[in-house]
């Protein structure tokens, strides 16, 4: 069938559906490396404007940092722009390997493999080692490629409400009869900033014999004292079978992922993850950013330090000044404002004090629950966050929500 | 003894509601068009159901419209003679 008019209209109709609705995304070019300020032009095409980023997951500031251009450069020069294959016909270079047991090291585990991103990774690895006989219990709020990777998985699958362990043991006690049994969590939860109960979910495991994956993407690098992430900060280091995390975050920002964990699932991934056996090896220069990345924060917790300084002072001056946050321990804080469009209104309000951050609402987050999530990096400086808090004060007064409860805010603006 | 509705309606609040959440929900509630169930949790319903009645809901039939609402399984489970 030729693309007629009556095709294009069936997507037209879909994208101005989009449109009326509000959920329509549009993108804004930075027109300058990824950092805590940054040149925007949004609409494309408009007059550019500096803003402070606070939605990028830039959080140890690695992404431009000039240790990891260099040797991204050098990685360029000694291994090529690409492999032009497939990792298991001619794309494994000794950095792959060798990034790979950096990895294994890094995360305390005991193998890992690289997949493109941490999308493929958690797209992949459920269906190389499930199968119809056993069942996979996720937590509610997982991350979408955990929802599709398992969507890919032949094995059952079941949920618990968010880091409810009651509701996890009473799964778990459902699935007794199942061959395996495999509890599946985000390590760092991206819209809401909370930490998985991954002690209790150990706990949980051992007793009901049950393997435990999480994703820590939004954890690796500066969750736990030395930044080995969710399960350093919950003393579980060697405890989870599997996880999956991202090059793409605090560990450079560019691209790639992995899943690292017990040696016979990673050996099983090899031979049967799809996004790994079909899509191209991760780009040397890649490869060798991310080995100075590792270095760089085994050496010092100077990073992660100041990330962990800064989402303080961040989190007591919102507090302080009366917004509603979710609270947490990670970099991510979310600023509640529960009505969509005051979450529109106030994203808009703040880029035009010089702010960049996003409004999330229904269906990315729960009815009801729209926010402005905020992300900190240790490229801000005191002063970035300085600013940033006062922008957000003076909007919050335009709205006039500070110091109000989530009742007010409801009933002045709606759900 | 409680109906099959409010059995239904019972495990749907257990099931879905987080402990601070206090939605009203009734027999003709929206779940899964009213955000209450997505269609990944949507799965322990039908376990439930299956297991509850111990009868299998076919993919094809275990449709976002036919659990939409506490009634709407009702009508569904009548199709596996399943009534009140």
């Amino acid at each position: 069938m030729a693309y007629n008019s009556d095709v294009r209209k069936v997507y037209s109709d879909q994208l101005e559906d989009l449109k009326s609705q509000g959920i329509f995304k549009e993108e804004r070019a930075i027109c300058a490396p990824q950092d805590s300020e940054i040149e925007v032009e949004f609409p494309i095409g408009s007059e550019k404007k500096k803003v402070i980023n606070m939605c990028a997951n830039n959080y140890l500031g690695l992404s431009s940092h000039s240790e990891v251009v260099k040797a991204a450069h050098e990685g360029l020069d000694s291994r090529g722009y690409g492999m032009s294959s497939v990792r298991f016909i001619c794309g494994t270079q000794d950095i792959h390997k060798e990034l790979e047991r950096k990895l294994t090291e890094f995360l305390g585990t005991e193998d890992t493999i690289l997949f493109p991103s941490c999308m493929d990774a958690n797209a992949g690895v459920f269906e190389a080692i499930l199968t119809e006989h056993d069942v996979m219990i996720a937590d509610r709020l997982v991350h979408a490629s955990i929802i599709d990777g398992m969507r890919l998985c032949k094995a059952q699958n079941d949920s618990y409400k968010h880091s409810d362990m009651a509701h996890l043991e009473e799964k778990l006690q459902l699935h007794q009869n199942k061959r395996l049994r495999m509890v599946i969590t985000d390590g760092a939860f991206s819209m809401d900033g909370d930490l998985a109960k991954l002690d209790k979910i150990v706990e949980l495991a051992e007793k009901y014999n049950a393997m435990v994956f999480i994703d820590d993407s939004h954890a690796s690098g500066y969750i736990g004292r030395t930044g080995r992430g969710t399960q350093e900060h919950c003393g579980v280091l060697g405890k989870i079978d599997i996880i999956t995390t991202t090059l793409g975050k605090a560990l450079g920002g560019a691209s790639g992922g992995c899943v690292s964990g017990r040696k016979e699932i990673v050996e099983m991934c090899r031979q049967k993850a799809r996004p790994y056996l079909f899509s191209n090896t991760v780009a040397p220069v890649i490869v060798e950013g991310a080995l100075r990345v590792l270095e760089i924060i085994s050496r010092s917790t100077e990073r992660r330090d100041k990330l962990e300084e800064n989402t303080k002072f961040w989190r007591k001056g919102l507090t302080d000044a009366g917004f509603i946050i979710k609270e947490g321990e990670t970099a991510i804080v979310p600023v509640m404002l529960f009505n969509a469009k005051l979450s529109q209104d106030v994203a808009k309000d703040l880029y035009a004090e010089g702010i960049y951050a996003v409004g999330f609402f229904f269906p990315v987050v729960p009815k009801g629950q729209a926010r402005i999530r905020t992300q900190l990096s240790a490229a801000h400086e005191r002063h970035h966050l300085e600013k940033a808090l006062a922008a957000f004060i003076k909007v919050g007064k335009k709205y006039d929500i500070l110091g109000k409860t989530k009742q007010e805010i409801i009933d002045k603006y709606g759900m | 003894m409680a109906s099959i509705k409010d059995t239904i309606l019972q495990y749907v609040k257990n099931e879905y509601l987080e402990t601070d959440d206090d939605r009203e929900i009734t027999y003709d509630t929206p779940l899964i068009s009213g955000g209450i169930v997505d269609s990944f949790s949507m799965v322990s319903l039908k376990v439930f159901l299956e297991t509850k009645f111990n009868i299998q809901i076919p993919d094809a039939k275990a449709s976002p419209e036919a659990f939409d609402s506490v009634n709407n399984i009702v009508n569904l489970l009548k199709e596996f003679s399943i009534k009140e």
